[in-house]
C-alpha cells in the first residue's frame, strides 16, 4: 500500500493508504476527501479534481501530457504545482506524496 | 422543525443534488429514490471502459456507500415512486410508503427510444443505458461475434468503438446521412464514419431498419432487415437512438412540462416546492437565450448544484456552457456549446491528422466547439462562450496564434475592416458584427488595433 496526504485549505491533514496503480481522484473519493469532485469520472474531461502539489514533491510526480495541461485552465488558483489528481496513480515513488486541495472546484 | 427534501431519481443529477444539499449546510433530511437496485453511477462508462470491461463496476459509484451514510443521505434504492400529491406535499411509493416533503426534486432522467418495428422485442435488441442493460449483453458481447449497431449518436458509436476494437464483427446502421448528425455538422460528422471504417466498421448511412426477424434456432441470431432491402445477419443488436424525458409522473402531478419538466434558472417548476435536474429538466439558458434540455454530465451535475443552492436559500442561478465528451479508439471529442442555427464552420488544423478543432459561428459570435484531441481549444471555446467574448474567424483558423490567445481580444484584419466598411444598413449607418462591438465596449482591451 502506498500512504499519500491531503491537505485541506484549513490545514485538515489525511493520510490515506492507496493501492499501487489507483489513481488519485478516485483515492480521494473513496476516502471522502472534501474538495475533489471528479466529475467526469476520471478521463481528464472535467478539471475537478485539481490539487496542488507539496513543493517537496512536485519534481517527483513528474510531467503532464497536453491534455492535463490544457484542462488545468479551466481551474481557479492555477499555478506551477497544480495537478489534476485523476491524472496521477499510487506508485512507491509517491509513498508520502502531499496534495493541497482546494476548498472546492470551479 | 426539521425539513424534508425528498429527491426522485439517484442518477447523476439526483445524487449530486443530495451531496451538493449537505455541502451547502442543509441539516433536514435527505431522501434520495432511485428505481435501479444499485448506488448512484455514472453513465457515461458504460458505453466505453465499462463495457471494454476496463472498469470495474466498483469504479462505476459516484460516491462509496459509507459517503452517504457519513452525510445522513437516505437511500431507497430499487424504489419507485407511483404518485405525487403536491397540495398535501407527499409522494406516494410503490411499496406503500408515503413519504412528506417540504422540497422535492425530481431527478427522474430519460428511458431509451425503443425501436419500433416488426421484431423490436426480440431477446438479442439490446438498449444501452444502465448498469443492468449493459450486464446483460456481456455474455455475447465477445470476439468474432455478429454485431450490429442501430443509431449513429454518441451511445452508438462508442459501442461500435468497443465492439470492434475487442474483436467483434460490426456494422453501424445510422439513419441520417452521417453519424451525429443531430449534435454536430457533417464535417465533423463525415469525420467520424471515416474513422470507424477505418476502424473495421461496416457503417451505413441513411440507412432505416424495417423489421428485425429470427435467424437460425429461435432466441439466438437475428436479421436486421434495412429499408433498403438489406439483410443483416447478427448475433446481437444493439439500439442507441436517443432518450426520452421522464416526466409523466411530473405531468400527473401538474408539473408544467414541454420537452422535459419546465424549470426556471433557479430550477423551480411552475409548483411550489418542487423541483427539477438533469437529463428530465428543461431550463432558461443565458448562454443561449432560449430553453434548452441537455442530456450529458455537465447539466446534470449544474443543475443539481443548481436546486440544491435554491433549496438552501442561496441565489445561484445556472448560466452553465453545456460541454460533452465522448472517447473513441484514439480520439477524445471534447463539445462546447451548442452548433444549432451555424452559419459559418471554421476549421482549426487539419481533419486528416486526427486533432482539430471546428468552431461554429453564427453572425460572426462563437457558438460552439467540437474539439478532437485539441483540449486547449476546448477549453479556451468554454472561457469565449461564458464571457461572451468576440471572435474572428480568421483569428480561430490561424495556428500561429496558440489556442490560449484566442480568447484575447480579436483584432480585426484588413478583411474584416472591409467586410464592415461595405456593409451598409438602413438609413446608410455601418453595420458591426456583434463580436467587433462588444470589443469597443469593453474597457479592459489592452490589444492595439491594427487593422
Amino acid at each position: 500500500m502506498i500512504k499519500v496526504n491531503y491537505i485541506e485549505s484549513d490545514g485538515t491533514r489525511r493520510e490515506i493508504e492507496v493501492e499501487e496503480g489507483v489513481n488519485l481522484m478516485d483515492a480521494a473519493l473513496d476516502n471522502m476527501v472534501p474538495g475533489i469532485d471528479g466529475d467526469c469520472g476520471g478521463v481528464c474531461a472535467c478539471a475537478t479534481c485539481h490539487v496542488h502539489i507539496d513543493p517537496a514533491w512536485v519534481d517527483k510526480v513528474g510531467a503532464m501530457d497536453a491534455n492535463e495541461d490544457a484542462m488545468l485552465e479551466l481551474t481557479d488558483e492555477r499555478n506551477e504545482s497544480s495537478r489534476l489528481c485523476c491524472q496521477l496513480k499510487a506508485s512507491p515513488q509517491l509513498d508520502g506524496l502531499i496534495m493541497h486541495t482546494p476548498e472546492g472546484q470551479h | 422543525m426539521t425539513e424534508t427534501v425528498v429527491i426522485i431519481g439517484a442518477g447523476q443529477a439526483g445524487a449530486q443534488a443530495a451531496v451538493s444539499l449537505r455541502q451547502q449546510g442543509f441539516e433536514g433530511r435527505v431522501v434520495l429514490i432511485g428505481d435501479e437496485p444499485v448506488l448512484p453511477y455514472q453513465r457515461p462508462p458504460l458505453s466505453k471502459t465499462f463495457l471494454a470491461g476496463e472498469l470495474a463496476r466498483e469504479r462505476l459509484f459516484i460516491k462509496p456507500a459509507a459517503y452517504y451514510r457519513k452525510v445522513n443521505i437516505e437511500q431507497r434504492l430499487g424504489e419507485t415512486v407511483k404518485a405525487i400529491d403536491s397540495a398535501q406535499q407527499v409522494v406516494a411509493l410503490k411499496s406503500g410508503q408515503t413519504l412528506h416533503y417540504d422540497h422535492l426534486i425530481l431527478a427522474t432522467g430519460g428511458r431509451v427510444r425503443q425501436l419500433d418495428c416488426p421484431g423490436a422485442k426480440h431477446p438479442q435488441v439490446h438498449y444501452l443505458r444502465t448498469l443492468a442493460d449493459v450486464e446483460a449483453m456481456q455474455n455475447t458481447f465477445a470476439a468474432g461475434a455478429r454485431l450490429v449497431v442501430i443509431g449513429g449518436g454518441y451511445v452508438g458509436l462508442e459501442t461500435a468503438a468497443v465492439a470492434v476494437q475487442h474483436g467483434l464483427n460490426v456494422t453501424l446502421l445510422v439513419a441520417r446521412p452521417t453519424p451525429l448528425g443531430r449534435v454536430t455538422s457533417p464535417e465533423v460528422g463525415r469525420f467520424f464514419e471515416d474513422v470507424h471504417r477505418q476502424a473495421g466498421v461496416t457503417l451505413c448511412c441513411n440507412t432505416g431498419v424495417q423489421s428485425i426477424e429470427e435467424d437460425g434456432a429461435a432466441g439466438k441470431g437475428v436479421a436486421v432487415v434495412t429499408d433498403s432491402g438489406y439483410r443483416v445477419l447478427a448475433d446481437m443488436v444493439v439500439v442507441g437512438i436517443g432518450l426520452l424525458p421522464n416526466v409523466e409522473l411530473a405531468e400527473s402531478a401538474g408539473v408544467a412540462c414541454d420537452d422535459g419538466i419546465l424549470v426556471d434558472q433557479y430550477g423551480r417548476s411552475n409548483i411550489a416546492n418542487i423541483y427539477a435536474a438533469g437529463d428530465c429538466a428543461n431550463h432558461p439558458n443565458p448562454v443561449y437565450q432560449r430553453r434548452l434540455r441537455l442530456e450529458s454530465v455537465q447539466n446534470a451535475v449544474d443543475q443539481g448544484k443548481t436546486v440544491a443552492a435554491t433549496i438552501c436559500g442561496k441565489d445561484k442561478p445556472y448560466a452553465q456552457v453545456p460541454w460533452f465528451w465522448s472517447d473513441q479508439y484514439d480520439l477524445k471529442l471534447q463539445t462546447a456549446g451548442i452548433n444549432s442555427g451555424y452559419d459559418q464552420a471554421v476549421v482549426r488544423g487539419d481533419i486528416a491528422s486526427r486533432s482539430f478543432a471546428v468552431f461554429y459561428l453564427r453572425e460572426g459570435r462563437l457558438l460552439a466547439v467540437d474539439a478532437v484531441n485539441r483540449p486547449a481549444e476546448f477549453v479556451v471555446a468554454r472561457n469565449i462562450l461564458s464571457k461572451d467574448l468576440g471572435v474572428s474567424a480568421e483569428r480561430l483558423r490561424d495556428e500561429s496564434i496558440p489556442a490560449k490567445a484566442l480568447a484575447d481580444a480579436p483584432v480585426p484584419t484588413v478583411a474584416d475592416a472591409l467586410a464592415i466598411e461595405n456593409t451598409p444598413v438602413k438609413g446608410g449607418q455601418v453595420s458591426t458584427p456583434p463580436g467587433i462591438e462588444k470589443m469597443h465596449q469593453s474597457a479592459d482591451i489592452k490589444h492595439e488595433r491594427v487593422a
